[in-house]
Parts: C-alpha cells; sequence; structure tokens
C-alpha cells in the first residue's frame, strides 16, 4: 500500500499514517487496542513501501520499548495506544524524557478522560511531554508532521491527543510533507560508529556524561539539567490556540479535540441567534495556552469548559483565568455501551441547549 | 637473604611482554563500587573482550538492564543504550531492525531478565531477533540487598527467604536458558560462569560464539553467566566460587544447549 | 628458602589501592604462586596479594580479578628463581 499525499478520502487513521510517513517516520510498533488498532494496520502496510519497519509488539511495554531502541538509533519513530495502553507505557515514556529521546507517541483516546494522563504525565517523576490535541483528520496531518519536528527539535517525546472520531472519520484531505528546515544535528544517536574511539556515546536515562573517575551516575545533577531542559522546551514550544468570537464574548465555552468541533458549530448558531458567546480550543494541551485563554476572556462574565469527561481541562482553565472569572464545568461523561468513546452527547442541539443554560 | 615476596609494583626489568593489561581496551573506568568477589566484573570483562576480539567494535551497541552492573553502562568505550528493569530486549529489538548492520548485546541481570523482563527475553527468542542477550546471573536481586529472584535455587538464603527457598511457599526456579533453547528462533544458547579462571576461558568461547551467531545472522543468542554474589549469598569472598558451584550450578547447569550453527 | 629453584616464565604487577581483598586470585592461581598479605593492608583497609616464585604468566589472576589489578607479563626467557618455601 503506497503514500498518498495528494487529496483522497481516508480515514483518520490513514491519514495519520500517511502524515507519519510523510514526515519520515521509519519506524513504528504497537499493539492492537480500540480505537489504535487501524493506525497498526495503516503503518504495517505503509512502512515496508518505504524501507521502514512496522513491529507487532507483545505488548505495549514493548512497543516503547522497539520504538525507544529504534529512536536511539536517530530513526525517526513513533509509537501509540489507547488509554489504557499509555498507562502501560508510562514508566518507559518518563523515562524517554530524562534519556531526551525523540518519540512521537499516539494516543487513539476514547473519550477525553485521559487530558490528566496526557498533560500531567508521562508517568513518574517531573517529565514533561508536550500535547497536540487536533480537533479533526486535516489538523490531525499537520499535527502529526508538526510533532515529529518538534520531537527531533527539543530530543523529546510528543504526544497526539486523537480519539475514536479521528481515527474512523474519513475524510478528503491531503498529506503534503511540510518542510520545517533542516534537522538539528545529530551529535546523541547511535550506531556503534563511535564505539572504540575513547568517545563512545551513550544515551540514558540516568545521566548522558560519562564518568571519568569511579563509575556510577550523579542523579542530582541529571533530574536538575532534565528540569531545565523541560522549562526551556516548554517556554520554547509556541502554544497554539483556536479562538472565534471573543472580543465583544459575555460566555466563553473552552472545548479540545474532537467534541470542539461540535462545540464550535453549536457557538456558531448561537451567534447567529444573536447570543454574546466566544469560543477557545486549545490546540497545545500542554504547554498549555493560558495566556492567550486569559486575554480570550477579557471581559467575559464566565466561562464554560465543555469535554467528555468528569472535569479535567477545567482545573487548567481556572489556573489560566486565576479566579478573574468564573469557570463552570459544563461536560459530563458521555458514553455508548462499547466504551469506546462514541458520544451520544456530541450532537450540536444538545450543545446549544447546554451553552444556553450557562447563558442563562 | 632472597625475599620471599618479588616485585610486583611495576613492570619487569628482564625482556618480557605485557599478555593482559588491566583493563580491557573498552573499559574507561576500572574502579567501581561494586562488592568485593563479586562475579559481574569479571563477565563484563569477558563480554567487551570478546567484542573486540571480533572485527565489530566499531559496530558493537550494548543495552543495559538495571542491577549492580549498571554501575559500568556510562564508563565503557562502547555505545551504551541504557533501557529500564527488564526492559533491554526490546530495545534491543528497536535497534537492530533499524540499523540491521550493527552489533547488538544486552546485558542483564537474572532478576532483570526472569523476573521482570521474561515476556521480553522470551518473545525476542521467539521472533528470532538477530541480537545477542547477556544474562548475569547471581541467584539473587543484587542491587536492592539481595533478594529472590526467579533464578534461586531451592533452600538458598536470601534477604527474603532467610530460611532458604521453599517449593511450598516460593516455587521453583526458573531455568531461563532451557526455556528459550526450545524456542524456534533461538540459534545459540549456552550457560558459563565465572567462578574459575578454566570456567572465565570456557564462558569467553560462548560470549564470542554468541556475538558470531548474530554476525551470521543465525538468529537469536544467548548466553546466561553465572557469577558470584558473596553479599547476596551470606558467604565471605572466598567461599563464593564453591558456593556457585554446589548451588546454583546444579539448577542451572553449565553447557552449550543449542547451536544451530555447529559443524557436526 | 631451600635453595631448590623454580622456573618462572611470567609476571604481574598489582595494582594493590583498586584490590579490595577479595582473595579469588588465590585460588584462581594454577601454581600457586600469590599469596595475601597477613597484616599490611592498602590505603583501604584491604590485605591485598603478593607474587611468590614460578609465576607462569597464564593470566588467570588476571581473568578472575574483579577490580582489575593485574597486568601480567610473559619474561622473553623463563628464569630460574628460588622457591619459595611452604608457608
Amino acid at each position: 500500500m503506497t503514500v498518498t499525499t495528494s487529496p483522497q478520502l481516508r480515514e483518520g487513521s490513514e491519514a495519520i499514517a500517511d502524515a507519519m510517513v510523510a514526515a519520515g517516520c521509519r519506524f513504528f510498533s504497537g499493539y492492537p487496542m480500540t480505537p489504535f488498532t487501524e493506525v497498526l494496520e495503516h503503518m504495517a502496510a505503509k512502512l515496508p513501501g518505504v524501507g521502514g519497519t512496522c513491529m507487532n509488539a507483545e505488548s505495549e511495554l514493548e512497543a516503547v520499548g522497539m520504538a525507544w531502541g529504534a529512536a536511539a538509533t536517530g530513526t525517526p519513530s513513533a509509537t501509540g495506544s489507547t488509554g489504557q495502553g499509555l498507562s502501560l507505557m508510562q514508566e518507559s515514556l518518563a523515562e524517554l524524557c530524562y534519556a531526551r529521546i525523540p518519540l512521537v507517541v499516539l494516543n487513539m483516546a476514547r473519550a477525553q478522560g485521559d487530558y490528566w494522563q496526557a498533560t500531567r504525565g508521562p508517568g513518574h517523576g517531573d517529565a514533561r511531554i508536550p500535547v497536540l490535541a487536533p480537533m479533526d483528520v486535516p489538523e490531525a496531518t499537520e499535527l502529526t508532521q508538526l510533532a515529529f519536528h518538534l520531537a527531533a527539535k527539543w530530543r523529546s517525546p510528543i504526544l497526539l491527543f486523537g480519539d475514536y472520531y479521528l481515527a474512523h472519520t474519513a475524510s478528503s484531505v491531503s498529506v503534503a510533507p511540510h518542510d520545517y528546515g533542516a534537522a538539528p544535528a545529530d551529535d546523541w544517536s547511535l550506531d556503534g560508529s563511535t564505539s572504540g574511539s575513547g568517545r563512545a556515546r551513550l544515551l540514558s536515562p540516568l545521566g548522558t556524561t560519562k564518568r571519568n573517575e569511579r563509575g556510577g551516575y550523579d542523579l542530582a545533577q541529571h533530574y536538575t539539567n532534565c528540569a531545565e531542559h523541560t522549562d526551556a522546551m516548554l517556554a520554547g514550544i509556541e502554544p497554539m490556540i483556536e479562538t472565534a468570537y471573543t472580543d465583544d464574548a459575555d460566555v466563553l465555552v473552552v472545548a479540545f479535540g474532537t467534541p470542539a468541533k461540535y462545540v464550535r458549530a453549536a457557538v456558531t448558531r448561537l451567534r447567529a441567534d444573536g447570543a454574546r458567546i466566544g469560543f477557545v480550543r486549545p490546540i497545545t494541551l500542554l504547554p498549555f495556552p493560558s495566556e492567550a485563554l486569559a486575554r480570550a476572556v477579557g471581559g467575559a462574565r464566565v466561562v464554560a469548559v465543555y469535554e467528555n469527561n468528569t472535569g479535567q481541562m477545567v482545573d487548567d482553565v481556572r489556573l489560566a483565568v486565576a479566579g478573574r472569572v468564573p469557570v463552570e464545568f459544563i461536560g459530563r461523561l458521555s458514553l455508548d455501551g462499547s466504551g469506546f468513546g462514541i458520544a451520544p452527547d456530541l450532537d450540536s442541539g444538545y450543545l446549544r441547549d447546554r451553552i444556553l443554560e450557562v447563558l442563562g | 637473604m632472597t625475599e620471599r615476596y618479588l616485585p610486583t609494583a611495576a613492570p619487569p626489568e628482564q625482556p618480557a611482554r605485557l599478555v593482559d593489561d588491566f583493563t580491557p581496551t573498552l573499559l574507561d573506568v576500572g574502579e567501581h563500587s561494586l562488592c568485593p568477589g563479586c562475579g559481574e566484573p569479571i563477565a563484563m570483562r569477558a563480554i567487551l573482550e570478546a567484542i573486540e576480539s571480533l572485527d565489530a567494535v566499531q559496530r558493537a551497541i550494548g543495552v543495559f538492564g538495571i542491577g549492580c552492573y549498571t554501575a559500568f553502562s556510562n564508563n565503557l568505550d562502547v555505545e551504551v543504550l541504557q533501557a529500564l528493569h527488564g526492559r533491554a530486549p526490546s530495545l534491543a529489538t528497536g535497534v537492530k531492525r533499524a540499523k540491521p548492520n550493527t552489533l547488538v548485546l544486552t546485558v542483564q541481570g537474572d532478576g532483570d531478565m526472569v523476573n521482570e523482563g521474561l515476556q521480553e527475553v522470551l518473545h525476542t527468542a521467539a521472533r528470532g531477533e538477530r541480537v545477542t542477550c547477556f544474562m548475569l546471573d547471581n541467584g539473587v536481586f543484587g542491587e536492592t540487598g539481595g533478594h529472590m529472584t526467579a533464578t534461586t535455587a531451592l533452600g538458598q538464603r536470601t534477604k527474603n527467604t532467610l530460611d532458604g527457598r521453599d517449593a511450598e511457599q516460593h516455587g521453583f526456579p526458573i531455568r531461563v536458558s532451557t526455556l528459550i533453547a526450545e524456542l524456534e528462533g533461538a540459534a545459540y544458547v549456552a550457560r558459563g560462569a565465572v567462578n574459575n579462571a578454566g570456567n572465565v576461558a570456557r564462558t569467553k568461547k560462548m560470549i564470542r560464539r554468541a556475538l558470531e551467531v548474530q554476525e551470521l545472522g543465525l538468529g537469536f543468542s544467548f548466553v546466561e553467566i553465572l557469577t558470584m554474589c558473596p553479599t547476596g549469598w551470606f558467604v565471605d569472598t572466598p567461599e563464593a566460587p564453591d558456593y556457585l558451584t554446589s548451588t546454583l550450578a546444579p539448577v542451572h547447569a553449565p553447557g552449550v544447549l543449542k547451536d544451530v550453527g555447529a559443524k557436526t | 628458602m631451600s635453595g631448590e629453584t623454580v622456573l618462572t616464565r611470567g609476571t604481574v604487577v598489582i595494582d594493590v589501592e583498586m584490590c579490595k581483598g577479595c582473595d579469588l586470585c588465590i585460588d584462581a592461581c594454577p601454581p600457586r604462586v600469590l599469596e595475601m598479605t597477613v597484616h599490611e593492608v592498602n590505603t583501604r583497609g584491604y590485605r591485598y596479594p603478593r607474587l611468590l616464585a614460578g609465576c607462569t604468566g597464564c593470566q588467570a589472576c588476571a581473568w578472575i580479578c574483579p577490580d582489575f589489578c593485574f597486568q601480567v607479563y610473559k619474561y622473553d626467557t623463563p628464569i630460574e628463581l628460588l622457591k619459595a618455601e611452604d608457608a
């Protein structure tokens, strides 16, 4: 199966796979789990044709492990799963941050309850992984490519936060490779060539410098270095946000991911009916676009947060507005019997009514 | 009156050639904090010398697990990818699949490989990944103080089996080399030991053969190396070699279990 | 000394300060020409090995030492040395 970059009707899983290949990904490993499975299928079909490798790992732990190993050689690599599988990967994702290894990680999530996992993750310790949350298939293909660029630039894992709808919605989309300019110099990856040189390279979550007196690592120094790097990375990544109708908004509605498209549609209808209502969509969940969100709040009297969970992003919105304005959670868990994240509430009519309750 | 002891502070004045230097070439720093009498540096030396003896140094990448031996991972003149506890085989798989021309080896303890990482090594072997895994087996989790692992022998005293491992309570040891040898993807499986010079010499041959098997692309290769842990075994350092022979070796018997490429 | 000589094919340099007194080299040496000190210790407080006549340069000590204390030399021409009496 070939990689199609010209406009084609394809499901999100395939579009994301094509975007990964266009971005230079040549190693993918995964374990089947709904709604991530099709991404694995598409990568298994597409990678061999471009000289890449797709591995069926024996569990999510080994999926992230294999991707770790491939990424360590400087090969642009990715892995992914859904929320439960990401939970299994957490130790490795945190340690990948401490080892400074680029890796794109997909969470094709079920609903939106993985927000905390994504943004308060990746796991133990103070590591942080930047998070990109596309709203639809076309945006997903762009953010996928951005993810590979950020991973290489900052030598870090980057999380792409998708979901069931993204995976299974077919859109007509073109996946043109985006040129991000020259890749950063690679002075860290392994291919054996520095062995025996007196300067053999080391890639370790325990430390990045070789000892020249006694063996062993200095974790105090290393974790301090990691913290500095995390700060620099989060400060260096431009937070992304979409705003609409915020200049004179009385009520602001905040949403992310696929549900945000429905929320935006509801807000647009309410605007057409004359309501002074605005819409804000964080696109980078980490770094969270706090400043832009606070500016967008302007003179609004209330901020409403819609998400398909029991209230997670609402915390970050509250932090961003710093008490200036009340923040109300208007989301709720909405699932069908499968638990895969098909949400009966994703209906612009329902959302319009829910927002009207806030408008008072 | 002739001195009983010969001078050993400096090289000899009589014409002589150096046959063995203090450290192997690929070891940057010889000093370490491992216990007196620990077998792991002995095994590390053998592995490094085997890598050097093949014409593959500039393609070699070592993937390390977590254990006492991790102290070596940042002072070798070999490229090192440090993994998490039990996870070296999956990383090694990724490295080798991405860069098939490299010589990829793992260094793991028994706790790392047979407890935390049993799934990883079995699947890596079953897939026939062209990597070589080395297991330093001392029958205990050394780094955390000497606790029972899946390879601990029945009757062996450890920090959490002070009355000796009891089958009723603690079950039976796993012979991971035997399990691996059963898998079609495994091309070379052997057990060595480092408790005396003869065993070190035999083990060096196994290590070299395992790496050769990788270079020949025959499949997964594996060497289990029984090492002394006097601290974990509650014995004095000079008794540890005999303890290895009497306690670990009967359960994990040294020898070559499988060599599909051997000339008959 | 008894006056008997022993053909000595090699010798070692011992890094006494690296030694952790584990005694592995003593039993590993096939001609048994290494002997641990009894009272003398290095700066870290460990006893260390000393060399008697009769070394064959077989490298067993270097292979077995966990602390990389030995350099091993082989003489171009073996030397007859006075054999140490059994301690």
